[in-house]
């Protein structure tokens, strides 16, 4: 492979998953406010918010330390570089060996981290409160999500995802039933890490029930539009890893430039489903309370468990 | 004949500084009146030679194996004394860890009184030294004599503040756990020596045990390192001992003695038992992956800082010995290549506890000095006070909560690249086992994070919640300059691990005779590769590269795009207009969701206030239940047995002589 | 592994029963709990006519029919009735707490594949992996009996205990033969409605559901 195309294909895809993650949650909204007979505002929504946010005076509270500050451009940097790890388009991605599924799962947990440090900084009971629970939602989902990767991984023998998505998209068609155990616990996690319901609800600010959106109250202007952003950004990861590991067919191969056409439009098409039926999920369940999402978590935790063990005892 | 002008042996080296530093706690003991110079001079002094020490482990880990008999010890039965790669491994990670620690203790104990100052200087440089000698000693009896005086130094050092009962009593349990475990080493001596009476690590070696002689004497050893490392159910001197004695010490505890326990581990296991079996790994294993979950839970619902700190190091000794069971099971499968990097991963990672966990002991320990306070729930905005103690603090947290970049990532890392290799394994009740170890590894990893969020975001963030007299200090220079050296280390180890997995490739090739795979070690630098390159790789400082240039644009195109300004308000808070400093949350309630989770593993006693009372307290306790379940009833049959003996002791002289009489007539029938 | 596409696609069969069974371990409405259950029979059927496709043996075609009229279609509509009937809508919180429940499921599972290790290495079936997949459904489903307080869902725990051995009896056997089979659907069929009318009486009797009320009926 060409190092200087592989470097302009890094780049190209980088700034793809940058510009379409807002449209990704306009989407997903409007569908959700289409199942509900509303007319809903629209899947550009996300942009003119993000606009506005930009276009505002920034406030910030008094004690708040450089590390408030700081975290949302950590945040969104996370984010993006976790869009520039997936291979969302081809897998010639240059900078992809620089970091495996681990990793991926490492740099959400260290976003995860700040974000929680920042929602403390302030020393609101609300920041704090959504501190809290963020934490408590993510020591259950981090695994569940390594689990779950960790089944793919065994199927490929291997933990890269270049690796893993040549595997299962560009091997013979094999049916892998430990598949089954993990994509249900994906989508568990995903659902719960994007604050999503049944966990947490991205349009409440009922003080009760949030989570991640407590963690930001005190987030303004540009730091919020950045924190924004970075949830788009995750959402949109997290969608992408999906489709990376359970429905890998037509992503283009490595410096296959023909293929991506293609694999433009696979994209498109999966994304497309993936936040309708994101939306469909969301529509037909209600929020849990706070203390049956790890019961939830739990669930997806074992089931991507049970998924490794399954392949272990019908695969091998 | 050449003379030889070449540099020292390794093992003279070793030996040397070990004496340097008993000579230096000596020369403490004659200086009582002037704790200046004890504090200014022997403690920098201690400092160096740690760090000397540190280059000749390194040094010595790539070099054959020197061997000296000391002239010391008793008539017929000499020292010996021996430096291999794993001796210099360990020894560089004493080295280093007590470089930073005595940088620390050359500000910290200033203003102590000073016989203890001298006396402290005394433990504290004879606990280095023994530690020192344990990692060398090539036979039984001079490893049990350092053991022994490590441990003792130690318990001196954990009573410090003896007039503390408190303390006097983790004392004690202290010592009572310690000799349980020195029990276990020296029985396991016992059956490696066959009846041959040569206690030599050599003659050790070529035992060759039958396969249940070899079982009982791993069982010993994994019963007295095990001890001494914290593992469950042993682990209960570990979070009375190490917040008693002073942080410093607290750090060399945690950071280094848990280590050597892994060390005795190693070597008698690997070294001179040999023949692993996977029996013996799947056992570590599950003990393993249960005394970090364990570990992990009660630190979250710990709210003494050093406490759970210690609690934290309990866990971090479960993910070794993860490692360590992995890698048994791999060898005793006839994995060897995955075994080696099974070892690599547990001892990468015990370098790395010792960094962070050093570096955080020594930061909980400026934290007390300059503000007296130890409990979470009453500290509190740190980060405006101690601005460069809450940057080095955070490196450690980070490190310890493995995220990428740091050194916590790497080793975590290969532990699951190990347990990946399960597919290799031909036992199908040990391949459904080893990803369940995994999971439990990620589920640890995890909760890790959550806990130390809690630290940081407690202590170091929000506002005060307890108004001090005056405020905190920033730590002094010599105090900050040991924390600096070890977040350095945190940092240098987090980016650039293949250097370390080289030294760590050389330990293994001399301990078990085999290494990583050609591919994994002819991957460069830059890339760290644990079996092959389609099947994991990793690249921190790519990583950090990638994370700072994405950070760097986003921040340079905000900053240029946007047009509005910055003003500072108060917090906004949903537009709540009563906001009192005590509506954050405290350490207790941040740990609130993991007690209800995990509820049947705590034994928590709670005081509810009444509707109707007037000045109502929710008070609340967790314990460990390990002391109801397990010590209480046999300290309760200890007190039982000794009373029927104290029976005896009837104060009589004449009884006494009867007593006597009966025995001799006794053995005279016995024995004719 | 490159298993012929039948084979795959019962393995994939046996992984969704499997599923489905914690599925119905974790889920606390009855109403769902039904609809997993003709949802595993649906799997059942799909494995039974791959089976039978595969092997070309017609009786299966057979009992696949049977399975769906009567575990998809009969079945799941007379609980459906049962419970607009006696108004119970919910489970009441269950013995254990569900990620113990699983935990304790995933003991089972692994149990269970050590006990079907050995047997399996001796067939020649086309899926022979599936032994275990089904002695773990059959132990999942005793589990949920266990754990639940309502009649109801352990009625059902019993059906699709009854679903592993037939799953079972199919993927790793072929099929038992047709008189054996079309006794068991009687039995389960007869023994559904039997609960039934068991049901109207204990409700009668205690004026709920809850097992836990049965627990009187001894001696002292």
């Amino acid at each position: 492979m060409n190092v200087a195309s592989g470097i302009v294909f890094q780049i190209l895809q980088s700034v793809l998953v940058l510009l379409i993650a807002p449209l990704m949650v306009g989407w997903v909204n409007q569908c959700r406010a289409w199942l509900q007979n509303k007319s809903g505002p629209g899947i550009w929504q996300p942009y003119k918010v993000l606009n506005k946010l930009f276009h505002k005076d920034a406030v910030l509270a008094h004690n708040a330390s450089p590390l408030f500050w700081a975290t949302p451009y950590i945040l969104f940097g996370s984010m993006w570089l976790a869009g520039g790890i997936v291979p969302v388009l081809a897998t010639s991605l240059p900078f992809a060996p620089a970091a495996d599924v681990i990793a991926l799962v490492g740099l959400f947990a260290f976003a995860r981290v700040f974000i929680a440090l920042a929602g403390m900084d302030v020393g609101t009971s609300f920041g704090t409160l959504g501190a809290r629970r963020e934490m408590m939602i993510g020591f259950l989902a981090e695994p569940a999500m390594l689990m779950t990767l960790f089944t793919a991984s065994l199927i490929s023998q291997s933990t890269s995802l270049v690796t893993i998505v040549e595997t299962l998209g560009h091997g013979d068609l094999v049916i892998y039933p430990s598949m089954a155990f993990a994509a249900a616990g994906f989508v568990m996690v995903l659902l719960a890490e994007n604050g999503r319901i049944p966990i947490d609800n991205p349009s409440t600010h009922l003080e009760l029930t949030m989570i991640h959106e407590a963690m930001i109250l005190e987030y303004s202007a540009r730091h919020l539009a950045l924190v924004e952003w970075a949830a788009s950004l995750k959402l949109t990861a997290y969608v992408t890893i999906g489709i990376a590991i359970f429905v890998p067919w037509g992503i283009a191969q490595a410096g296959d430039w023909a293929g991506i056409p293609v694999a433009l439009a696979a994209l498109a098409l999966k994304l497309t489903i993936a936040g309708a039926g994101l939306a469909l999920l969301e529509a037909l369940s209600a929020k849990m309370r706070i203390f049956r999402a790890p019961e939830f978590l739990g669930t997806a935790f074992m089931l991507a468990t049970l998924g490794m063990l399954v392949h272990f005892l019908l695969e091998t | 004949m050449m003379m030889d002008v070449s540099l020292p042996q390794p093992v003279e080296t070793v030996v040397t500084l070990a004496v340097v530093w008993i000579g230096l706690g000596v020369a403490g003991l004659a200086f009582v009146r002037a704790p200046r110079f004890i504090t200014h001079f022997i403690f920098p002094c201690g400092a160096l030679v740690a760090l000397l020490l540190a280059i000749t482990g390194l040094g010595a880990i790539g070099a054959p194996p020197s061997v000296a008999i000391l002239p010391a010890g008793l008539p017929d039965l000499p020292f010996h004394v021996r430096v291999d790669a794993l001796s210099g491994f360990f020894l560089m990670l004493l080295g280093g860890v007590a470089f930073g620690t005595s940088l620390f203790s050359t500000g910290y104990f200033r203003g102590m009184a000073p016989a203890a100052l001298a006396l402290l200087s005394l433990q504290y440089h004879v606990f280095l030294a023994s530690m020192t000698v344990v990692l060398i000693a090539d036979d039984a009896y001079l490893f049990m004599v350092a053991w022994e005086a490590m441990a003792l130094a130690s318990y001196f050092l954990v009573t410090t503040e003896h007039h503390e009962e408190q303390n006097r009593k983790a004392g004690f349990i202290y010592l009572v756990v310690a000799h349980i475990g020195a029990l276990g080493i020296l029985l396991c001596f016992g059956v490696l020596q066959g009846g041959r009476g040569d206690y030599t690590f050599d003659a050790l070696r070529q035992a060759g045990l039958g396969d249940n002689w070899a079982s009982l004497a791993f069982l010993l050893a994994f019963l007295g390192f095990g001890a001494k490392a914290g593992m469950l159910p042993l682990h209960v001197w570990l979070p009375e001992a190490h917040p008693a004695a002073p942080s410093p010490v607290s750090a060399l505890m945690s950071g280094v003695m848990l280590k050597t326990a892994i060390y005795g581990l190693v070597r008698v296991v690997y070294d001179l038992i040999g023949n692993i079996r996977w029996e013996w790994g799947l056992l570590v294993l599950l003990v393993g992956s249960a005394t970090a979950l364990f570990g992990i839970l009660f630190a979250l619902a710990e709210n003494d800082l050093k406490r759970l700190l210690a609690y934290s190091s309990v866990e971090n000794i479960g993910i070794v010995l993860t490692g360590i069971g992995l890698s048994m099971v791999f060898i005793g499968s006839g994995q060897p290549v995955a075994g080696a990097l099974g070892l690599i991963a547990a001892l990468y990672h015990a370098l790395n506890h010792a960094v962070y966990k050093g570096l955080l002991f020594l930061g909980a320990g400026a934290i007390l000095k300059s503000t007296t306070l130890w409990n979470l729930n009453q500290m509190g905005g740190l980060i405006r006070y101690m601005p460069k103690t809450a940057v080095v603090f955070l490196v450690g947290v980070l490190a310890i909560s493995a995220l990428p970049p740091l050194n916590g990532f790497v080793s975590e890392w290969l532990t699951f690249q190990v347990s990946l290799q399960a597919s290799q394994l031909s036992s199908s009740v040990v391949r459904s086992l080893v990803p369940i170890a995994a999971a439990l590894l990620a589920l640890t990893g995890a909760l890790t994070g959550m806990c130390f969020v809690k630290v940081y975001g407690i202590a170091f963030l929000g506002q005060p919640r307890l108004s001090l007299a005056e405020a905190p200090r920033e730590a002094g220079g010599w105090e900050l300059a040991g924390m600096v050296w070890l977040t350095i280390g945190c940092v240098l180890l987090g980016i650039f691990p293949v250097f370390v997995i080289g030294e760590l490739n050389a330990v293994c090739l001399s301990l078990i005779g085999s290494g990583l795979s050609a591919e994994a070690l002819a991957s460069g630098w830059l890339w760290l590769v644990p079996t092959a390159g389609t099947q994991a790789s990793y690249s921190p400082l790519i990583f950090l590269l990638a994370i700072m240039v994405v950070f760097g644009v986003t921040f340079l195109g905000v900053r240029r795009l946007y047009r509005g300004r910055l003003r500072r308000a108060a917090p906004w808070d949903c537009g709540f207009p009563e906001q009192t400093l005590r509506m954050q949350d405290s350490a207790d309630a941040f740990g609130q969701p993991i007690r209800q989770i995990f509820a049947p593993l705590y034994r928590i006693r709670r005081q509810v206030p009444r509707p109707d009372d007037a000045a109502p307290v929710f008070r609340q306790t967790v314990e460990d239940w390990h002391w109801y379940v397990l010590y209480r009833p046999i300290a309760r049959l200890t007190t039982y047995l000794s009373d029927q003996v104290g029976k005896l002791q009837q104060g009589r002289i004449s009884v006494y002589l009867l007593y006597s009489f009966v025995t001799l007539i006794a053995l005279l029938v016995f024995v004719k | 592994m490159n298993l012929p596409l039948h084979a795959q696609i019962i393995n994939l069969c046996a992984a969704l029963l499997l599923l489905l069974a914690f599925a119905m371990l974790t889920q606390r409405r009855i109403r769902s709990l039904i609809n997993l259950f003709s949802a595993q029979g649906l799997v059942l059927v799909i494995s039974t006519l791959t089976v039978a496709y595969a092997t070309h043996q017609t009786h299966l075609y057979y009992s696949a029919l049977l399975t769906l009229v009567l575990k998809v279609m009969l079945l799941p509509w007379i609980m459906h009735r049962l419970i607009r009937k006696l108004n119970v809508r919910w489970d009441v919180e269950s013995v254990l707490n569900i990620p113990a429940t699983l935990l304790i499921g995933i003991v089972l599972v692994i149990f269970a594949f050590n006990l079907a290790a050995p047997i399996s290495q001796f067939s020649d079936t086309i899926a022979k992996s599936t032994l275990g997949i089904a002695t773990a459904c059959i132990f999942l489903a005793f589990l949920m009996m266990i754990t639940r307080r309502k009649a109801i869902s352990q009625v059902i725990g019993f059906l699709a205990m009854e679903n592993g051995l037939f799953f079972a009896a199919t993927s790793a056997t072929y099929g038992m033969p047709m008189v054996v089979e079309l006794g068991i659907a009687l039995d389960v069929l007869v023994g559904t409605l039997i609960f039934g009318v068991f049901f109207f009486h204990i409700r009668e009797k205690f004026e709920s559901l809850d097992i836990h009320h049965l627990e009187k009926l001894k001696e002292r």
